[in-house]
């Protein structure tokens, strides 16, 4: 009897409990939709903790909760055409220009900039420290891949691509010199992870990759990797910020996504970027004051 | 939907190397990790369920509670053993075949182990204490055991198996998702989702699911023929 008892209060009991977790662990979503902006990024703002550092200033400020969807440069344009986020910071100049004249995208503005380099192990069995061309680097390293994996040494010269259609693997692609020729296995390593993964793989791996500088910095304590190439013009790395189109998706909040660009643009945003430090070094350039 | 259906099934009848190659691999690292973890899983099933010795229950709890753990965490542990920043810093098996196969086999043995323990614990505790009237020995008693609970055992196994084939975390971290070397069926669908490819990557999850269902069953049957499998006949 007691037992039955005690088996039908726990059962009322857990009952609510259940009931209780629902209502905690509710998305907050379901109760203010238009405070809220979702912005799909790429993983080197967020890896680097620019965001982190800044967009607590806007929410503050206006209200607004910034949801941020860290992904590649290819997939936040892809979650920009389908209407499921608000807005997107991008670096990949030809696929944002190409995303704006097909009308997904509205308001593309300039926002910052930061740049790519290349790193490798300190040995650079290709060596190709302090090349002025990016490509002529790695170029080189295609060639010592080839030449090393004909050869028995023990030395293994590897370069590990983002595979991943990321806004660098992007630039990574359009560095390679015309005559390179992938091999399926040897050299090249197409990884189809994020940037902090591929450094944290090639520091492992002694190997080369093509990174933005801001990842790198803020990874730098934990590979042991080096900058072997950079300041070649066409390692510049520009990133825009852009609203998805509203008329092309009625339910995305505009409004929010105007005002979170035009606050990332305004002096207050850009001196925030522009004093946002890692290790005491400047990862993101500030270029929209001026800019179109 | 219908879309993504037509597409899986092209894929996999299209010949698209790449396909044959990530299912290959696969299935290549999750019969290697279960066959791994058996050599030392199954005889702690055994132990457990038959052996006397102090702290046999609560080493059993434990063991069952470790199938809770999450692959990722496997992975984490097994990365920071072989990192060169890790244990074993001289080691250069990390992003290899080697490294996924080590992590999942340790993942595979608390499933293998609690589950030979709860098959073996249906055989009739009878039958161990009468060979022991009949002053058989360890190695003796075990054997006929073993014989009498193959079922058993070999369901712990396929279990394993499902749940190899199907884990991402342990591969992703340990393998480093390479393409031609160590990209499998769920680090591929991974990626493909996160380049926002998502037929391709339903398409690929259709095919795992396929895999997984036709060898657990054909293995289920294969069994079914060569002995009396209880799960099969009922």
């Amino acid at each position: 009897m007691g037992k039955k008892l005690m088996r039908a209060c726990l059962g009322a009991v857990s009952l609510r409990v259940f009931f209780l977790f629902i209502v905690f662990f509710a998305p907050a979503s379901i109760f203010s939709q238009e405070r809220i902006i979702k912005l799909a990024t790429t993983t080197s703002t967020e890896n680097t903790g620019l965001l982190d550092a800044i967009v607590p200033q806007f929410e503050r400020l206006t209200g607004y909760q910034v949801n941020i969807i860290a992904v590649g440069t290819g997939k936040a344009l892809k979650y920009g055409a389908a209407g499921d986020v608000d807005c997107v910071l991008v670096h990949s100049e030809s696929a944002e220009i190409a995303f704006v004249s097909t009308g997904y995208g509205v308001d593309r503005k300039r926002v910052m900039y930061n740049d790519f380099v290349i790193v490798g192990s300190s040995d650079d069995i290709a060596n190709i420290r302090s090349l002025r061309s990016a490509s002529e680097a790695m170029g080189k390293i295609a060639a010592a891949g080839e030449r090393i994996a004909g050869s028995t040494g023990n030395a293994t010269v590897l370069f590990i691509s983002r595979g991943d259609e990321s806004g660098t693997h992007l630039k990574e692609m359009e560095l390679w010199p015309q005559n390179v020729v992938f091999p399926r296995r040897g050299w090249y390593l197409d990884a189809g992870q994020g940037m902090a993964q591929v450094l944290i793989m090639s520091s492992e791996l002694r190997a080369y990759t093509l990174t933005d500088r801001g990842t790198f910095l803020a990874l730098q304590d934990r590979v042991s990797l080096n900058i072997l190439v950079e300041a070649d013009p066409r390692l510049f790395n520009p990133y825009s910020v852009i609203a998805v189109n509203p008329d092309l998706h009625s339910h995305v909040n505009y409004r929010g996504a105007s005002e979170f660009i035009q606050w990332l643009t305004s002096p207050g945003g850009q001196e925030l970027i522009g004093n946002f430090k890692v290790h005491g070094k400047q990862l993101f350039y500030p270029d929209a004051v001026g800019a179109e | 939907m219908i879309r993504v259906f037509r597409e899986a099934f092209s894929l996999l009848f299209s010949g698209d190397a790449e396909v044959y190659f990530l299912a290959f691999v696969t299935l290549r690292f999750a019969t290697f990790s279960v066959l791994i973890s058996a050599v030392f899983s199954v005889p702690i099933g055994l132990l457990l369920a038959f052996g006397a010795f102090p702290g046999r229950k609560p080493i059993t709890v434990l063991i069952s509670g470790a199938m809770a753990i999450p692959t990722v965490v496997i992975g984490l542990f097994v990365f920071s053993l072989f990192s060169r920043s890790g244990v074993f810093k001289q080691s250069t098996i990390l992003f290899t075949p080697t490294a996924v196969i080590l992590g999942q086999a340790l993942f595979a043995a608390p499933v293998i182990v609690s589950l030979t323990v709860s098959g073996l614990s249906r055989i009739d505790h009878r039958f161990s204490e009468t060979m022991f009237t009949l002053s058989f020995g360890h190695r003796r008693r075990y054997l006929y055991i073993v014989r009498e609970g193959t079922d058993e055992i070999f369901h712990a196994l396929l279990t394993s198996y499902g749940r190899v084939v199907g884990e991402v975390g342990i591969s992703m971290m340990l393998g480093g998702n390479i393409r031609w070397y160590t990209r499998t069926l769920t680090t591929s669908i991974m990626l493909e989702t996160g380049k926002g490819n998502f037929t391709r990557a339903l398409a690929l999850g259709i095919i795992l699911l396929v895999i997984a269902v036709v060898i657990n069953s054909a293995l289920l049957l294969a069994a079914a023929y060569a002995g009396q499998d209880r799960y099969v006949r009922a």
